[in-house]
């Protein structure tokens, strides 16, 4: 008999990715899967060409114009922005030259990486995923280990298919119970966030699990995981189970007959063992979930819609006191009044946390037969060609436009506004994005993260509204 | 800036505590539109730098004319925390920065600079708030030296050990090529490759089939 010794779920998708070790610290690790942008990988191919390397596995890359690419709802979209347009070319050029796949610009299918990655079954179970953008700890919603890497890593993986990877530590996030009526995925991820804080799980692989997790729908997993790297993590992971494996089946016809018997035996695996150890452990309950909404300039600085903002007198850590502190004069804010209440001038629904079907069927289901706020200038950017054509067949566009609101074409948008989808200084934007950073999405610009329903409530009465206390009919 | 025996790295340091400090502000989004490297040194935490008309603020400690010459970076808990993006750091190294001292750094952050052999010298939170009372009633630049042999961090008034990786003080001390190091693997990467696409067939070529299937 022999004894083997309990291994957490991240420990067993290293060890099955491991083509050598390095020292006690690095191993190089083999990749499945990598997703590329048109702004953090033309260094990369720059630097590979300068060195005269190529590219060996070029079909397990992929590309994608989605950070600088306008969302004007016009049919053939023209990048007008010089630079930028030369990034969508150079990474064409790129694709073209190593017969690397590309959605691009004027792709019916184009949209947010972590968008369509899923979508069409390009994310696997046990796979190892990476991509030159940090919010690709998403895939830890269907048991693959995916995270963000730099330019110099993007160069690596396209000559090697292997990374230089520093091992994380392990840490578990037990959810369990129901999220109450009214809150999502993002209203507990926020919560976690806000628990932790900003480098809560730096340096970890977060494993989150209980009854609340396996109950999220796989498009609820996925903001989840999303959002874990605004704790600094270094990957999340949600084991795959029944939810997940059907989700990724019926996405990727090619896994059938044989391979299908024999993938699904291998995903039975992919599970932390009884009694792995890991060196932090959280528990939440989801019944005290409230929806929440962000007061500053970091996503750890958030709050129940029912609460108020946190005084900085009362903060005793002075490091902690004094963010508190720039981050209210940032958002304009007071410490002790509530966030319900206060006036928004903009509403965006997109990105890769909250820009899928489930999130934009939310949106409707909040909105029924109500119409924007005056004064409110409320965009749907639908997270890609596949989601918008999924909402406008199922009637949530014309609802949506008809309602008032912009109805645009795909891309990262006003998440980090790289392209020309910019506030102006002072405008409050209740979003269902990810980062509230000083003038992450414009200059000056005041960011309250919400979820879709929170947002789609407060596009309806042009402040931050409690959506719990919102009619909702069907 | 000198450099004794290529091991210590001594330099004018200028305070930046604010904790979680991002790659959005260390970089904005309107300086990421190159397909190289260079041009970013004006973008380099623009906005803390200059006002909404782009005049030079002249409170912010960098543009105060006693901290011209700075090149080491004493700033809050989890610097560099956010987004991926590499011109973060080589946006600092093109405005003269040789290293940063902090307690803690963002993760994608920490491994970008040390592609780019931007020195990162992680000290205790009790040691990083010696420095940043040294700092604050120091008149002028703090003069701080990073000993990287010794993994040290040295000023007239403090001495505290930093944390780095053995691979990564290689890295800085050598200037290590991290592809060529790798591609001495190719071997074993083959073989890896095709162990790893027999057991699980599934994950071979499924960006090119994903598109074959999608059509182009």
């Amino acid at each position: 008999m022999t004894m083997t010794i309990p291994t957490t779920l991240y420990q067993k998708l290293v060890a099955s990715h491991t083509v050598a070790v390095l020292d006690e610290q690095n191993v190089l690790l083999f990749c499945d899967l990598h997703l590329m942008n048109e702004y953090t990988s033309p260094q990369a191919f720059a630097g590979l060409h300068e060195a005269g390397r190529g590219v060996p596995v070029p079909g397990q890359n992929v590309a994608v114009v989605s950070h600088i690419i306008p969302t004007h709802p016009v049919r053939w979209r023209t990048i007008q922005d010089p630079p930028s347009a030369l990034q969508a070319r150079n990474l064409k050029a790129n694709c073209d030259r190593h017969g690397i796949p590309l959605f691009d610009t004027n792709d019916p299918l184009q949209g947010i990486e972590h968008v369509i990655a899923p979508e069409h079954g390009m994310v696997r179970p046990g796979m190892v995923i990476i991509c030159g953008d940090s919010h690709t700890t998403t895939y830890g919603a269907l048991g693959a280990l995916g995270f963000g890497i730099g330019t110099s890593e993007v160069e690596h993986v396209l000559a090697t298919q292997t990374l230089v990877y520093r091992l994380a530590k392990d840490m578990r996030i037990r959810v369990d119970g129901t999220l109450p009526t009214g809150t999502t995925a993002k209203d507990l991820i926020l919560m976690v966030i806000s628990r932790i804080g900003a480098q809560g799980a730096r340096g970890y692989v977060v494993e989150f699990c209980g009854s609340a997790i396996s109950a999220l729908s796989v498009e609820a997993r996925f903001t989840l995981c999303n959002m874990a790297v605004e704790a600094g993590a270094r990957g999340a992971l949600i084991a795959p189970d029944a939810t997940a494996i059907d989700y990724v089946l019926a996405k990727a016809p090619d896994i059938a007959g044989d391979m299908r018997a024999q993938a699904l035996a291998h995903w039975a695996t992919l599970r932390s063992d009884d009694g792995a150890a890991f060196a932090v452990e959280h528990v939440f309950d989801a019944s005290a979930v409230a929806p929440f909404v962000t007061w500053g300039t970091s996503p750890d600085q958030a709050m129940a819609i029912n609460a108020t903002v946190p005084r900085p007198e009362d903060i005793t850590d002075a490091v902690q006191r004094s963010s508190a502190e720039q981050a209210l004069r940032y958002t304009a804010l007071t410490g002790g009044q509530p966030l319900a209440g206060v006036p928004v001038q903009h509403v965006f629904i997109g990105s890769c946390t909250n820009a899928r079907i489930e999130d934009l069927r939310e949106v409707d289901r909040i909105v029924g037969s109500r119409h924007v706020a005056n004064g409110v200038r409320a965009m749907v950017v639908p997270g890609s060609g596949a989601v918008k054509a999924q909402a406008e067949a199922e009637g949530i566009a014309a609802r949506l436009v008809a309602a008032g609101f912009e109805w645009r074409q795909p891309g990262c948008s006003m998440c980090l506004a790289m392209n020309d989808d910019v506030l102006a200084p002072g405008q409050r934007c209740a979003s269902t994005t990810n980062r509230n950073f000083e003038g992450r999405q414009g200059r000056g610009a005041i960011t309250h993260l919400m979820s879709p329903a929170m947002a789609a409530a407060a596009a309806i009465t042009g402040c931050i509204t409690d959506v719990r206390t919102l009619e909702v009919t069907a | 800036m000198t450099a004794d025996n290529n091991t210590t790295v001594r330099g004018q340091a200028a305070l930046l505590d604010i904790a979680n400090l991002d790659t959005d502000q260390i970089m904005p989004k309107q300086f990421l539109r190159g397909i190289d490297k260079s041009g970013l040194a004006p973008g380099l935490l623009y906005d803390l730098r200059f006002d909404g008309t782009g005049q030079p603020r002249p409170d912010f400690v960098l543009n105060q004319p006693a901290f011209a010459g700075t090149d080491v970076l004493l700033a809050g808990s989890n610097y560099g925390c956010g987004s991926s993006r590499e011109h973060a750091v080589w946006g600092m190294q093109q405005y003269g920065f040789k290293a940063v001292v902090a307690s803690s750094f963002g993760e994608i952050f920490y491994s970008n600079a040390m592609n780019n052999r931007l020195l990162l010298a992680m000290v205790s939170e009790p040691d990083a708030q010696a420095f940043m009372q040294e700092a604050r009633t120091t008149t002028g630049p703090l003069t701080m030296e990073i000993d990287v042999e010794q993994r040290q961090v040295r000023t007239a008034g403090n001495s505290a050990p930093f944390t780095i990786s053995e691979r990564h003080r290689r890295m800085f001390l050598d200037g290590l090529d991290v592809i060529g190091a790798s591609l001495t693997y190719q071997d074993q990467i083959n073989a890896f490759a095709e162990r790893h696409w027999a057991a699980q067939p599934w994950v071979k070529d499924v960006a090119r089939l994903t598109r074959d299937r999608l059509g182009a």
